[in-house]
């Protein structure tokens, strides 16, 4: 079995373009260059974990692929479009939705309304509607209800639905999260670490709730997770970054026995003593 | 004369009667026929009541707490719902008052305008006045919120604070805007002809027997009711769009900037809208404050009376809930006027203890107002009205008591 990232990256090509698509992505803060030169490409329909060490620059590739930062090389595309630095809301309207690794959760509000301020394109966003057409959207509103009370059905939250979301215990905020990005229905989406801090029962069904997506609306998933558990179960395939780069990519099998992954989680030295 | 005291007693009554069922506790069917009917009774009762001079007084306080309760509607849209620390809310005053001022002014000739210099008068009517205040109020807001807004907190508050007072300074220093240190006089007050000697032209000859009667001093009461009207007005307008998608949206921008933004909100515009609606409602409030006034300068638009006191009421009242807002700013303004009679009291007190001291008893309505903010902070930090769970008024099923 060759596990040559580069043997691995040209098959892809053949196959079809990667739906998000990450090419030589420079970020450096101050002295400290985050992201070198990293490039990935996750297909279209996967779920693709994405690990590394601490300090790998997972979270910042995220930040940049959603918006947040501009990198200083590099460009992202979306669907074959290039989404580089856009803002946040409109890689949004392109069916990219992320969530964050501490949740961010609308603490003041209810469940439900978190989810129902998720669709895009709401008639009553606007100020002049609000006002003057409020039958509109009332209509509109109540379809929104309809389908965030579907959503909270579906990862079982809906008994918390008129409680403050700054109530949630850490594993419903993840859920949460994960349902708010239901609300939008994207093409992709970015977890960043949903697994953390999230009880055994509850993670049991993040990820059946992450699987149920992928094959039945064909979601793709980009997934940050330091649980090799979750990453085993749930990814295919596994794309590795040490400091700041692109390492390999491969079935969590091959990566979890690459030598080169051992060497960037441990050092060089304990990975030659085991190797 | 008891048609005075009727008229009177009618026009505090309907003032009353369009904000009693604002304050009454939403929810209830006998809400808003139970408002008007109380605050009738009350509007006549405190007319019969009351010696003349004290319903004066009544009438007075109330004019000014509901030009203030405007300011804390105006601020609970910028920090309740959508977290802008500005404390900047003395400069759309000043610009509003100011504005609505020049608008309506008559522009003074001849020996005149030697000493009172003016950018121009147009003899507009009120109405025209207020609007003008509202639109060069939102244009400064808008121009001031797309540098400004990219801070935020406390290094809003500071910038905030700084623009207030720069348009406080200018109107303090620029003479040929609006007369510079001295005060502007003569801004007309709408219906005012009503209570002279020779009535409006407007009114026809069989109504000359109602207001006959009325004196210029009887007046206020009149403008108490066109208050009234601009603070329920802009009650419901508010309560309409903040109840709405585009309130949610506020607030979640509040709560959680990134996530609004990840969730496709356009964060920017989201701010500068909340910014630019809070402060068209203050420049509204400065309108009714210089006609309210007749005579205005800049020394009225300082941040400790036209910024922090506004804060106080919201603060009392219950940041995001409109309600808290009304409710903090009757309190407040209550507070802050009766002190002055308590002032006046402890003058000969603290002039028998040092004869200095006795013209500092004014202080002490400040320390009064810091520590009803002290204690709100430490005992009651959501407020007297807290605000309420649910954002849209459109949801179905919603479980009552939350």
């Amino acid at each position: 079995m060759s596990s040559e990232p580069s043997q691995i990256r040209r098959d892809q090509a053949q196959e079809s373009a990667p739906l998000l698509d990450v090419r030589d992505i420079v970020v450096q803060f101050g002295g400290l260059r985050a992201l070198d030169h990293a490039s990935l490409g996750v297909r279209e329909g996967t779920i693709t974990g994405l690990i590394g060490p601490n300090g790998a620059g997972k979270t910042t590739l995220f930040n940049v692929i959603a918006g947040y930062y501009e990198p200083r090389v590099g460009r992202v595309f979306l669907d074959g479009q290039d989404i580089t630095a856009l803002p946040p809301h409109r890689i949004f309207e392109r069916g990219l939705c992320r969530t964050f690794q501490i949740p961010r959760e609308h603490a003041s509000m209810s469940v439900l309304e978190n989810l129902m301020l998720v669709p895009s394109g709401q008639l009553g966003e606007g100020l002049f509607n609000s006002l003057f057409r409020p039958w509109r959207v009332r209509e509109q509103e109540h379809e929104i209800e309809e389908r965030a009370e579907g959503v909270l059905q579906f990862v079982e939250l809906s008994h918390l639905k008129h409680e403050y979301a700054g109530n949630l215990s850490g594993g419903q905020k993840k859920l949460l999260e994960l349902a708010r990005t239901l609300m939008a229905e994207p093409k992709i989406v970015l977890l960043d670490e949903p697994g953390a801090g999230v009880n055994p029962a509850l993670m049991e069904r993040l990820v059946e709730n992450i699987v149920h997506l992928n094959r039945e609306r064909g979601t793709t998933f980009l997934i940050i997770e330091h649980d090799m558990d979750m990453i085993m179960r749930l990814c295919d395939p596994v794309i590795v970054m040490s400091q700041g780069r692109y390492l390999m990519e491969g079935p969590p099998e091959a990566v979890r026995n690459d030598p080169r992954v051992l060497e960037a989680y441990l050092g060089g030295q304990y990975a030659a003593a085991e190797g | 004369m008891t048609q005075v005291v009727v008229i009177k007693g009618l026009m505090l009554g309907v003032s009353l009667a369009l904000i009693l069922p604002i304050l009454l506790p939403p929810g209830r069917p006998w809400r808003v026929p139970g408002g008007i009917a109380a605050g009738l009774v009350l509007g006549f009762g405190l007319a019969l009541a009351l010696p003349a001079g004290y319903l004066s007084y009544v009438i007075s306080f109330l004019v000014m707490a509901g030009i203030f309760v405007l300011l804390a509607l105006g601020l609970n849209t910028q920090w309740g719902y959508n977290g802008h620390l500005n404390f900047g809310v003395a400069g759309f005053f000043a610009v509003g008052a100011f504005t609505s001022a020049l608008f309506t002014i008559e522009a003074p000739t001849g020996i005149a305008a030697q000493y009172t210099q003016v950018v121009f008068g147009l003899e507009m009517p009120f109405l025209v006045g207020v609007g003008a205040a509202a639109v060069v109020s939102g244009v400064i807001a808008f121009i001031v919120a797309v540098p400004v807004l990219r801070l935020r907190l406390d290094f809003l508050a500071i910038a905030t604070i700084g623009i207030a007072e720069i348009i406080r300074l200018i109107f303090q220093n620029e003479r040929w805007l609006a007369n510079g240190p001295q005060p502007l006089r003569g801004i007309p007050q709408p219906g005012r002809c009503l209570f002279q000697s020779v009535p409006c032209d407007w009114l026809p000859e069989w109504a000359h027997w109602i207001v006959e009667p009325l004196g210029t001093r009887d007046y206020l009461a009149f403008y108490l009711v066109i208050v009234a009207l601009f603070v329920a007005g802009t009650y419901l307008v508010l309560e309409r769009a903040c109840r709405s998608p585009w309130g949610r949206k506020l607030r979640a921008v509040r709560d959680e900037e990134a996530s609004a933004a990840m969730n496709g909100k356009r964060v920017t515009q989201v701010r500068v809208q909340s910014f630019v609606v809070g402060a068209v409602i203050m420049g509204i409030a400065g309108a009714l404050y210089a006609h309210r006034m007749v005579a205005i300068d800049y020394s009225h638009f300082h941040a400790l009376f036209a910024t922090f006191l506004v804060w106080i009421m919201l603060m009392l009242g219950g940041s995001g809930n409109n309600r808290g807002a009304i409710l903090g700013a009757v309190v407040v303004w209550a507070v802050w006027s009766g002190s002055a009679f308590l002032a006046h009291a402890l003058d000969p007190v603290l002039g028998s203890i040092h004869a200095e001291l006795a013209g500092r008893a004014q202080y002490i309505r400040w320390l009064l107002v810091a520590l009803l903010l002290a204690a709100v902070v430490l005992y009651r930090p959501q407020g007297l009205l807290r605000e309420e769970l649910r954002v849209s008024r459109y949801l179905k099923r919603w479980p009552s008591g939350r």
